[in-house]
């Protein structure tokens, strides 16, 4: 589904992500691991061009995304992507927050993309939030809102980036509650996290980075019960 | 004590006297209202220009300043080349010279002076404005806009439906002070004959050989005026807000 080959980026003379080559395959849940500054958050931001590559291709659904020609905003409807610190917009009301994209890129009508966004509103059990504003919510309810608004546009692939990091632990669960529901329906996803719970759990594929490298990667119960890497190993034993 | 009485009746007649013939003698009140009339006119003209001016050029300076890397836009370089030269040459001369340049060396031969004020006065505006905006533009948490462009929005609908939207907020109170600013320059326009308020009052000082009332009598029209302005800038900032509140 998406294909990196030689994936390379630098900022200026900071080598972070140095020659990667990786397959995500459709229906996959790829849980990236690893220490700050790994470059895991950078290799997501470079999936839907985020940020730009500085070396190899990006091939999603057969099409080479890298390539300047191609347009991005096109490939990038069907890739929704969470943030750390949720980036809803606070000017709007979370409906107007939700259906903005669906209706501005003209995937559905303002009704249509009304009602998606109760019926998806409802799934994460904040359909009376509607016509607040983001002040009103808090951190997990902001990330559940960010989650749903992502999905309005029925992407083919889910990005999410710490999508738990800046949330108070009592707020955690309900985050990951919503995510392991879109995984159990089968949404490819890619998740850059340090929930360790999250990976065993609902991981298809634990990836882990340092270096800008992909130093091992293996089912989560492998991966975890068995890693093979020295410095897989010193960085499990400080976080389990 | 009955001298000090005297003086003070004297001064009170001759004040009265004074206001008489600088306001309301021979109907001369109605050259302030038509010269406050054609301020404020002359401002809200100015204003529209200069705040599309302004946009437009910040627009360009932020779409230049935030491509990728890898595929610089030839056409935006050179708008912004040229949005640069702008800002630096407006910004670095002052009003009364680019005023008395419009006026004098370009539009020489036309004779409709306020007019020809209104566009310098515009053209001023924008260049601060333009900055004013940028600031503003650049300051909107990137995410945001990482947000949009990740839900497949273009950038000119980013910009439209969420960036300006946050942007004009944080800019409000200076953009305020800037149309303050324009307001209190429109009496600028008096230089190559524009006919506003300042230039009713020097009219009528001209007419009854005293300038004292008159030119204290439009100070504190614009003074009353620029308060106005203030009070309706501190409701729409509070207005704009509400989205903040819990």
């Amino acid at each position: 589904m998406i294909d990196v080959k030689h994936l390379s980026k630098s900022f200026g003379d900071h080598l972070v992500l140095d020659d990667i080559s990786e397959h995500i395959y459709p229906g996959e849940k790829v849980v990236v691991i690893g220490p700050s500054g790994s470059g895991k958050s950078t290799f997501l931001r470079c999936l839907n061009l985020l940020e730009t590559p500085t070396k190899g291709t990006i091939t999603f659904e057969g099409t080479d995304i890298t390539d300047p020609n191609v347009k991005i905003d096109q490939v990038r409807r069907q890739m929704g992507m969470v943030f750390q610190h949720f980036n809803l917009f606070p000017n709007m009301t979370i409906r107007k927050n939700i259906t903005l994209a669906p209706v501005r890129t003209g995937l559905m009508k303002q009704e249509e993309a009304d009602e998606a966004a109760i019926a998806l509103l409802k799934r994460v059990g904040l359909e009376e939030k509607a016509d607040a504003y983001p002040a009103q919510l808090s951190g997990g309810q902001k990330q559940r809102i960010a989650i749903v608004r992502a999905l309005a546009m029925q992407p083919k692939v889910m990005l999410f980036d710490e999508p738990t990091s800046a949330l108070d632990p009592e707020m955690v669960g309900e985050v990951l509650d919503v995510m392991k529901e879109l995984a159990r329906e089968g949404m490819t996803m890619v998740v850059v996290t340090h929930e360790m719970g999250f990976a065993r759990e609902v991981g298809s594929r634990v990836l882990f980075m340092d270096g800008g490298h992909i130093l091992e990667q293996n089912t989560p119960k492998e991966f975890f019960d068995h890693p093979q890497h020295a410095r897989t190993q010193l960085f499990l034993s400080k976080v389990l | 004590m009955g001298l000090l009485l005297a003086n003070l009746t004297n001064a009170w007649l001759s004040f009265e006297a004074g206001f008489y013939k600088a306001f309301i003698s021979g109907g001369r009140w109605k050259l302030y209202l038509s010269g406050v009339l054609t301020t404020v006119e002359v401002t809200i003209l100015a204003l529209l220009m200069g705040v599309v001016l302004g946009v437009l050029v910040a627009v360009v300076r932020t779409a230049h300043d935030q491509q990728r890397p890898n595929s610089r836009n030839l056409l935006l370089g050179v708008l912004n080349f040229l949005c640069k030269i702008y800002t630096t040459v407006i910004r670095g001369t002052p009003m009364i010279v680019q005023m008395l340049i419009m006026g004098s060396v370009i539009f020489a031969s036309s004779r409709n002076f306020t007019f020809i004020g209104t566009i310098a006065l515009g053209i001023n505006s924008g260049a601060y404005v333009a900055e004013i905006v940028r600031g503003g533009l650049m300051a909107v948490d990137i995410g945001q806009s990482e947000a949009g462009r990740s839900l497949g929005l273009n950038y000119i609908d980013t910009m439209r439906f969420i960036i300006i939207p946050q942007a004009f907020k944080n800019i409000l109170p200076a953009l305020g002070n800037e149309f303050i600013t324009l307001f209190k320059d429109t009496a600028l326009i008096t230089t190559i004959g524009g006919k506003e308020l300042l230039y009713a009052a020097k009219a009528v000082g001209a007419k009854t050989y005293s300038v004292m009332f008159p030119l204290l009598g439009a100070a504190f029209i614009y003074l009353v005026l620029v308060m106005i302005l203030t009070w309706l800038q501190n409701k729409l900032e509070r207005r704009l807000r509400q989205s903040d509140r819990r």
